[in-house]
């Protein structure tokens, strides 16, 4: 498995950039973290040559990455500029809100974006495919903060039906989710049919219609299997496209999660909340593409076979 | 149908095929309507875009303000105009940056293999291993503030997948029989590379960059909405986006205008990216 032979490599690599990032930031810690104790007095030279030894700021480059991986790998991400708080623990503090709100954008646009794409390519040519296909090029051209503040207008502001911002209650959840899943939403739709729409010109469908099988039994006993195996490996992708969605979808419905907090991070200067979130967000993304991977594996049994056979 | 005895008829060449294509005729027409508007745009008889008036603001549309004003008095309809400048030349500029080195880096990888190809590809991985959007906005965030630094930030990100792409590409024209007659007859890697293989994979080249000027100008204005990108008073839609937030309650113009521009002008590149796709792809010809 080569994924599983880069993980290591990927790890360390994800750390150096993420390292590097904070690193090319303008300001010097030590600096500002005076600054921040004496309430925003400028410190003298002595005093931010003193704390900059203790932090040991003016250790060469490899030797602080050393040490900073040494604390990332015990979770510990350093602290904010602007509190001084700990990073990891504000971002864990806040990640169940994050998660809540991708996973469930992600259920939706598989539980409403797969099924469309299935009856798009059963009635191939049809009206309801047509539609389905507009739906599909709407959705990969309407970006989610056009999305977001429209959905807002419209059953916010205009209808008076739901919320427009907060966090706590299911209501508030729909609109924020809704408008972080249409686009992955659209794109599922549309890979799904495509897959489909091969899986059904396939000789062993040929066979099955040959034997006298009723097409809705075709399609699914034969079709979808196979079908849905290329769908699986998008939503690696996907699960990455949402949770940099969610930023943006955070940052307009006011949502309490992680995206929030390194936007606040970017727009205050507090760049080790932006690198904790970098660092944060890359070892989740490979997770998951790791499951898909695996999961993939494992649904398709042709993959065993070329690995016995190489 | 192909290749059957004594058919005469004409098969049909990709400009035909492309004229039967509604899509692409209408994202061709968007294209360039916006091409064309955003060139002329200076010599339009249009307000200021940056004009502020405070006695002017938030007006409902009217002779002289089509689409209204915005919170600083300023002419909607110009700023929408002025901002397909803006929004055009920095997609053009990112899109070009980005090809070129998927291109040059495509190529090395592909060309010469070796631990040329597996560093370069390292590289790749590596950036493919962070959602792009994050990384994005994480390296725009610590560079700063503008609309060059937004150009680089979309541009370290992006150019990986394309990358592989080319190299993949790359590959597969290397074994091909044209590659092996010029080597024979003696001609220099850059001359086989610049000549033979990037001449053959032009096809696929074009269509990915048209396809790529949609996602770009979505990943630029959705950094200027995040107030990374343009800064006041430049007319650029996603920051014209964040500051019609405030004011959608009265004047939801200010949101559909910017809003409307962004999913047009990427539809329009979608659909014409589409459509030369299926120009050059004979295999989907039937």
């Amino acid at each position: 498995m080569r994924r599983l032979a880069t993980l290591p490599l990927l790890m360390v690599g994800i750390s150096i950039i993420s390292f590097l990032l904070l690193n090319f930031a303008p300001g010097d810690a030590a600096e500002i973290t005076l600054k921040r104790q004496n309430s925003g007095i400028s410190p003298s030279k002595e005093a931010v040559a003193a704390l900059r030894q203790e932090l040991g700021l003016d250790a060469s480059l490899p030797v602080r990455y050393g040490r900073w991986v040494s604390d990332a790998v015990r979770g510990d991400l350093g602290e904010s500029y602007r509190t001084g708080s700990s990073i990891s623990g504000e971002l864990f503090r806040r990640m169940p809100a994050t998660l809540l709100l991708a996973t469930t954008a992600l259920a939706l646009a598989v539980a409403v974006g797969i099924p469309l794409g299935i009856l798009a390519a059963v009635k191939r040519g049809t009206w309801l495919d047509t539609a389905c296909r507009m739906l599909a090029l709407v959705g990969a051209a309407i970006p989610s903060y056009v999305m977001a503040p429209a959905l807002m207008l419209l059953f916010a502001v205009k209808l008076d039906w739901l919320p427009a911002i907060g966090y706590g209650s299911p209501e508030q959840l729909i609109l924020p989710a809704v408008a972080l899943s249409f686009g992955t939403m659209a794109q599922l739709m549309r890979l799904t049919r495509a897959s489909v729409l091969e899986i059904l010109g396939q000789d062993y469908m040929r066979t099955a219609r040959a034997k006298g099988l009723t097409e809705t039994v075709i399609v699914w006993r034969h079709g979808l299997k196979n079908a849905l195996l290329p769908v699986v490996t998008v939503l690696g992708t996907s699960t990455g496209y949402l949770l940099g969605g969610a930023i943006i979808i955070e940052t307009i419905f006011g949502w309490p999660g992680v995206g929030q907090f390194m936007i606040t991070g970017i727009t205050q200067r507090d760049y080790p909340v932006v690198q904790g979130f970098v660092v944060y967000i890359a070892v989740i993304f490979l997770l998951v593409n790791l499951i898909v991977d695996i999961s993939y594996r494992w649904l398709d049994p042709r993959l065993h076979f070329d690995r016995q056979a190489t | 149908m192909e290749g059957i005895p004594g058919q005469t008829a004409r098969r049909p060449s990709a400009l035909d095929r492309m004229r039967q294509d509604p899509g692409a005729i209408l994202g061709f027409i968007i294209v360039a309507a916006a091409i064309l508007t955003a060139f002329l745009a200076p010599w339009l008889p249009l307000n200021d875009p940056t004009d502020l008036n405070l006695d002017n603001r938030l007006l409902p549309p009217s002779a002289e303000f089509l689409l209204g004003t915005d919170h600083l008095g300023r002419d909607e309809l110009s700023r929408i105009i002025f901002g397909a400048r803006f929004t055009l030349l920095m997609a053009g500029s990112t899109v070009a940056i980005i090809m070129l080195i998927a291109l040059v880096v495509g190529s090395l990888s592909g060309y010469y293999g070796g631990w040329i190809d597996i560093s370069l590809m390292l590289v790749v991985d590596l950036l493919l291993a962070f959602p792009s959007l994050i990384l994005g906005v994480a390296v725009a965030g610590i560079l700063g503030p503008s609309l060059i630094n937004v150009m680089i930030a979309v541009s370290i990100v992006w150019w990986a997948s394309h990358a592989r792409v080319i190299r993949g590409m790359v590959l597969a024209a290397r074994q091909r029989e044209y590659v092996e007659a010029a080597r024979a007859i003696g001609a220099s890697d850059r001359r086989i590379v610049v000549f033979h293989i990037s001449r053959n994979i032009l096809g696929p080249f074009v269509v990915l960059a048209t396809l790529d000027m949609g996602w770009i100008i979505l990943g630029i204005a959705g950094l200027s909405f995040l107030g990374l990108g343009a800064q006041p008073p430049t007319p650029e839609w996603g920051a014209m986006l964040n500051d019609s937030r405030s004011y959608m309650q009265t004047s939801p113009l200010l949101l559909l205008a910017p809003g409307s521009a962004i999913f047009l002008l990427v539809l329009g590149f979608n659909l014409l990216g589409d459509g030369i796709r299926d120009m050059l792809d004979t295999t989907t010809y039937r």
